[in-house]
């Protein structure tokens, strides 16, 4: 399938969130998330891979770090390692060149834009706090068993608990998407943009931004 | 939260003047009604501030028609167009949510007699 639609997107840190006040003196929460420059390592066109996107790299890491397979592919596109690699799915991959720098100033102030990021691990959960059940009343007679998730399924029809059925488990550490969020002002100099609201993941971690995908 | 210091910076008013809990501060409230706009006076003591840095904030209360009406402002907030401190109060405390259960009387703080 070919791709039609241009999107951008960039690799970033997220660090933190604070306030802001806008032009109407609204008080408005904001995640700050760094990027620093991309740059892009490998192009990828419909006749040799059979889809158009590019690929960009971002962080530092120490070069004795990086294996030689790693070295050879940053050094074909003329660039130091970065620590981050990832593809950003464009049909206009063809305008951009190899070991070119993508700065934040491609996203501007009002738009749209969808932030991918890895959630905070919440450890084993129960389901109160994993699928947000009610539990079991905390008086009437209940007795030890007020975060439970009660009965799991019928008896000896089918005798076995239905694939899918929602109980305690690993929660958190799942990547996700936080879509349609405004982005507030772009800041070139300090490499930073301010985003309208909360955005997955804990503060210094990976995020990338990319321009929303879904109209609203 | 340290990183973001200099994000916050550009948010932080550097005319406010210092005020503690116990002063009676006048706060001149920028009020914008369609298209115009004027200022409102919201006179009272100051019962505690809170947070810190951007965030921080401040609780003025006074009784007006025998009501007690409490108003919570961010100290940086642009809405604000002055802060004027009227009285400084000598008070031992750093959060005065007593008042609220005093009236009258009672319910007055003692103006602070300069030390110098």
């Amino acid at each position: 399938m070919a791709t039609t639609k241009t999107s951008k997107g960039l690799l970033g840190k997220k660090l933190g969130m604070t306030q802001v006040w806008d032009a109407n003196n609204k008080l408005i929460p904001v995640t700050v998330v760094e990027i620093t420059p991309n740059v892009v390592t490998q192009l990828r066109t419909p006749d040799i891979d059979g889809y158009s996107a590019v690929q960009i790299a971002y962080g530092q890491i120490d070069p004795r770090k990086v294996n030689k397979p790693t070295t050879g592919h940053f050094d074909k596109a003329g660039v130091t390692p970065r620590r981050h690699l990832t593809e950003v799915r464009t049909a206009d991959a063809a305008e951009y060149a190899l070991g070119q720098e993508i700065a934040v100033d491609i996203f501007e102030a009002g738009q749209k834009v969808d932030v991918v990021g890895t959630s905070k691990g919440k450890g084993f959960a129960g389901v109160m706090k994993r699928h947000n059940f009610k539990g079991v009343s905390s008086s009437h007679g209940s007795h030890r068993n007020h975060r439970k998730p009660g009965s799991i399924g019928a008896s000896s029809t089918p005798s076995r608990v239905f694939k899918g059925m929602r109980m305690a488990g690993r929660m958190g550490g799942d990547r996700v998407t936080a879509m349609n969020l405004t982005v507030h002002s772009v800041d070139l100099e300090k490499n930073l943009i301010l985003v309208k609201g909360a955005v997955p993941g804990a503060r210094g971690r990976i995020v990338f931004v990319r321009n929303a995908v879904k109209g609203a | 939260m340290h990183i973001l210091d200099a994000v916050d910076a550009a948010s932080l008013r550097s005319d406010i003047p210092d005020f503690r809990a116990g002063d009676n501060v006048k706060v001149h409230v920028n009020i914008v009604e369609g298209t115009r706009s004027r200022i409102q006076v919201f006179q009272g003591v100051v019962i505690g501030r809170s947070g810190e840095g951007v965030r921080e904030t401040f609780c003025v209360r006074k009784v007006s028609f025998q009501v007690g009406v409490e108003r919570t402002f961010p100290v940086h907030s642009p809405v604000i167009d002055h802060i004027e401190v009227v009285t400084r109060g000598d008070v031992r405390r750093a959060k005065l949510y007593y008042l609220r259960n005093l009236r009258g009387k009672k319910a007055k703080i003692k103006e602070k007699r300069d030390a110098h």
